[in-house]
C-alpha cells in the first residue's frame, strides 16, 4: 500500500483581498518525503497547506502533485488526504463511520470499505472504538479517528495541520512517535504543519522555516540547527536560544566584541570573509566552560543557575555586557556570582552580517 | 468567615422574594383557582357549587370544542413542520455567503416584529379575494384567476397556516443560523477533502449537529401554537362558520361573550392538562440525556 507522490509547488501567491499571505513560493517536496513547515504564528503555514489541499484557491503559480497539475482541481481529485487541529471529525456518527462515510459517498465498493477501515484501525489501535462517537473519546483518541479517516483515503500525500497542539505535552510524544511510525511503514509523502521545533526536528526528513509568508531555509533538521541561514530561523530554532553577541569580524579571522576577541580560524565562511559588522552566535551547549575553556577562555559573570535535572543552564555575562546562557553538565559546582571562563569552539559558531535579514556570513 | 456569607445569601432571598411571591400568587393560585373553577357551576360570576366532572362532559361533547382542538391540532403541525423546514431552508441559503447578509437577515426577522393582530390584518387583507392577491393578478388581466382559500371552510386553516409561517420563519431561521454558524469550519474542510457534496454535509453532517437548535425554535414555535388566538380572531374570527375556531378563542369568548366560567376554564384546564401531558415526558427525557452526558 505505498502510494508515493512527489508536490511541486511553483510561484505560488495567496492573497486575501489585498493581503499578500505567500508570495512566488517555490517548494518541491520528493515522493515519500516528510517535510514539516515550521514558523511562528500567521507566518502563513496553514495557509500554504490549504492550498496544497485546494481549500483555497491560490491566486497565481502552479500545483503539482504526482506528476498532475491540480491547481484547479477539487481537494477529493487531488490524491491528498488532511488532518487538523481541531480534529474537524463527524460528531454524530460514530469513529467507524467517521473513517468509512467519504469512501461510502464516493461509492467504493463496501467490502474495500470494510477492508480499508478494519486496517486503519487496526494501525492506529481504533478497533476497540469503532462502534463509540467521537464525544466519548479522548483527544488522543479523537486525533487518532482523524488520522485514520485520512488513512483509509489511501493516498500518495498526508496533510497535517498542528494535529498535536490541542494534546497535553505526553500524549503529543506518544502520537508523535506514531506518527513517525506511520510515515515508516507508509512511505507516503507527508506534509505537517507545526510551531513545536521539537516535533519539526524529530519528524521531519527536511524542515522548511517559514517567516511572513517565506521559506527561509529548507534543510535537514542537523543542517538547520548547526547552520541556520539566517538570525531568524538560528533564533526561531533550539530552545534556549541561541546566543547572539554584536561585534566585528576583523581581518586576520577574529571577531571582535567589547575588548576581547574570539578566534574564526576553522569556521567555515559561506563566501570569502571580509571584515565588518556582525554578530555572531552560538548555542548554550556548544559554549566550553570552566577547565574545558582553553587558554584563551573569556571570563563570564554567572547570574543565575537553573538545575534542569539532566542538565544545568548557566545565565552570565560577557565583560561586554552581552548574555550568554551555557548549557553545562548537571554536576558543576557553579555558583551565582562565579566567574567563569569560557571560549566558543570555531566549528559550532554561525557568523551573521548586520543587515536586517542578518544572513549568514 | 460564615457571617457575611450569610447575610449575602439572606439579601439575595430577600431581594427574590417579590419574585417569588409573584409567581406563587399569580401563576399557580390563578392555575389553582381556574382549575377549582372548571368544578364549580360558576355562570357569569364565580360561585363555588362543586359539579364534579359535568363541565368536561359538556365541554367534550360540544361541536365547537372539539372543532377548536381539531383545528389547533392541524394548524400545529403544518405550522411547526414548515415553519422549522422553512426556516431552515433559509439559514442555508443566507449560511452560502451570500452578498449584503445583514440586511437579508433583517427582512427576514422584521415579521417577527409585528404582533399577531397585526400579522393577521395583513394577511386577512392580501387573502381577501376582493380586495388582495386574487384581486391585484385579476388586474392584471387574468380574469380566471382565484385564491380565496380565506373564504371556505375546508381552506381556510391553511391560510392561518401561512401568516404563522410569514411570521415565525424569519426567527427560526436567525436561531438556525446561528447554530450553523457555530459549526467548525475545519469540518466543512474535511468534509470537501472527503468530496462529500454541499447537500450530503448538510443533510448527513450538520443538521444531525443542529439538534439544539431545531429543538429550541420547535419550543418556540409549539408555545406560540398554544396561544394561536389573536391570529384567528384578527383574520377569520373563527369563521367561516366555526372552520378556524381555536381552543384559546373558545377560552375567550366563553369567559366575556357567553358569560359562562365554569366550562371556559374547563377548557383552559384540558389545554394545560394536554400541554403537561406533551412537555413532561420530553422533560424527563431531556434531563435523562444530560445526566447520561454528563455520565
Ligand atoms: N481568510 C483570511 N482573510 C484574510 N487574511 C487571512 C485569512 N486567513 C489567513 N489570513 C492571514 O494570513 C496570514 C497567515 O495565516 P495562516 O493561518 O496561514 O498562519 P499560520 O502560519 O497557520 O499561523 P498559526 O500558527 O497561528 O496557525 C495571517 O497573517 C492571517 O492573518
Ligand atoms: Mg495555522
Amino acid at each position: 500500500m505505498s502510494l508515493q507522490s512527489e508536490v511541486d509547488i511553483r510561484d505560488v501567491s495567496v492573497r486575501f483581498g489585498n493581503v499578500q499571505v505567500l508570495e512566488k513560493l517555490n517548494l518541491k517536496i520528493a515522493p515519500s518525503e516528510f517535510i514539516v513547515l515550521l514558523g511562528p504564528s500567521g507566518c502563513g503555514k496553514s495557509t500554504l497547506l490549504n492550498a496544497i489541499a485546494g481549500l483555497l484557491d491560490v491566486s497565481d503559480g502552479q500545483m503539482w502533485i504526482g506528476g498532475r497539475n491540480v491547481t484547479w482541481e477539487e481537494p477529493k481529485d487531488r490524491g491528498i488526504a488532511m488532518v487538523f487541529q481541531s480534529y474537524a471529525l463527524y460528531p454524530r456518527m460514530s469513529v467507524k463511520k467517521n473513517m468509512s462515510f467519504g469512501l461510502e459517498v464516493a461509492g467504493t465498493p463496501r467490502a474495500e470499505i470494510e477492508a480499508r477501515v478494519a486496517e486503519a484501525a487496526q494501525m492506529l489501535k481504533l478497533t476497540p472504538l469503532l462502534e463509540r462517537k467521537p464525544a466519548a473519546l479522548s483527544g488522543g483518541q479523537r486525533q487518532r479517528v482523524a488520522i485514520g479517516r485520512a488513512l483509509v483515503r489511501k493516498v500518495g500525500v498526508y496533510l497535517f495541520d498542528e494535529p498535536l497542539s490541542n494534546l497535553d505535552a505526553q500524549l503529543r510524544a506518544e502520537l508523535r512517535v506514531e506518527i513517525k511510525r506511520l510515515h515508516a511503514r507508509l512511505g507516503a509523502t507527508m506534509i505537517y504543519v507545526t510551531h513545536d521545533q521539537i516535533e519539526a526536528l524529530t519528524l521531519a526528513d527536511r524542515i522548511a522555516v517559514m517567516q511572513g509568508g517565506v521559506i527561509q531555509q529548507l534543510a535537514a533538521p542537523k543542517d538547520i540547527y548547526r547552520r541556520p541561514v539566517n538570525r531568524f530561523v538560528a533564533s526561531f530554532v533550539g530552545s534556549p536560544a541561541m546566543n547572539f553577541i554584536a561585534g566585528r569580524v576583523e581581518a586576520g579571522l577574529f571577531f571582535h566584541a567589547g575588548d576581547y576577541r574570539i578566534p574564526l580560524a576553522g569556521y567555515a565562511f559561506a563566501g570569502a570573509p571580509a571584515a565588518g559588522a556582525a554578530t555572531l552566535g552560538i548555542r548554550p551547549e556548544h559554549v566550553l566552560a570552566g577547565h574545558e575553556a582553553g587558554p584563551d577562555a573569556i571570563a563570564a559573570k554567572v547570574e543565575m543557575v537553573e538545575p534542569m535535572g539532566a542538565d544545568t543552564l548557566i545565565w552570565s555575562r560577557l565583560p561586554d555586557g552581552a548574555s550568554l546562557s551555557i548549557r553545562h553538565a548537571a554536576d558543576a559546582a557553579v555558583r551565582e556570582g562565579d566567574t567563569l571562563p569560557v571560549s566558543f569552539p570555531a566549528d559550532a559558531l554561525s557568523v551573521f552580517d548586520d543587515t536586517p535579514a542578518g544572513a549568514r556570513l | 468567615m460564615a457571617s457575611p456569607r450569610m447575610s449575602s445569601r439572606a439579601s439575595a432571598y430577600s431581594a427574590l422574594l417579590p419574585a417569588f411571591i409573584v409567581l406563587a400568587v399569580v401563576y399557580i393560585g390563578s392555575t389553582v383557582w381556574t382549575m377549582w373553577m372548571s368544578l364549580t357551576g360558576s355562570r357569569m360570576l364565580p360561585n363555588n357549587n362543586f359539579v364534579g366532572l359535568r363541565n368536561y362532559e359538556i365541554l367534550f361533547s360540544n361541536d365547537r370544542w372539539i372543532t377548536s382542538v381539531h383545528n389547533l391540532a392541524f394548524f400545529g403541525v403544518l405550522f411547526v413542520a414548515i415553519s422549522l423546514a422553512l426556516g431552515f431552508l433559509l439559514a442555508v441559503a443566507i449560511d452560502q455567503k451570500v452578498r449584503s447578509e445583514d440586511s437579508w437577515r433583517s427582512v427576514y426577522l422584521y415579521p417577527y416584529s409585528m404582533s399577531f393582530v397585526v400579522t393577521g390584518l395583513v394577511w386577512q387583507w392580501l387573502l381577501n379575494p376582493t380586495l388582495g392577491i386574487q384581486k391585484l393578478v385579476r388586474d392584471m388581466g387574468f380574469e380566471t384567476f382565484t385564491f380565496d382559500w380565506i373564504a371556505h371552510a375546508e381552506t381556510v386553516l391553511y391560510c392561518l397556516v401561512i401568516a404563522g409561517v410569514w411570521h415565525a420563519a424569519g426567527l427560526v431561521m436567525a436561531i438556525m443560523l446561528a447554530g450553523l454558524r457555530g459549526v467548525d469550519e475545519d469540518i466543512w474542510k474535511a468534509a470537501r477533502v472527503d468530496g462529500l457534496p454541499t447537500w450530503r454535509v448538510y443533510a448527513s453532517v450538520v443538521t444531525p449537529m443542529l439538534g439544539a437548535s431545531f429543538a429550541t425554535a420547535g419550543v418556540l414555535l409549539s408555545t406560540s401554537v398554544v396561544r394561536l388566538y389573536d391570529l384567528s380572531v384578527a383574520m377569520t374570527r373563527g369563521g367561516p362558520g366555526i372552520a378556524s375556531e381555536v381552543p384559546a378563542k373558545f377560552v375567550m369568548d366563553h369567559l366575556f361573550e357567553r358569560a359562562n366560567i365554569s366550562l371556559a376554564t374547563a377548557a383552559a384546564t384540558s389545554m394545560l392538562i394536554t400541554v403537561i401531558a406533551v412537555v413532561a415526558p420530553y422533560m424527563y427525557w431531556r434531563t435523562r440525556v444530560a445526566a447520561r452526558g454528563r455520565a
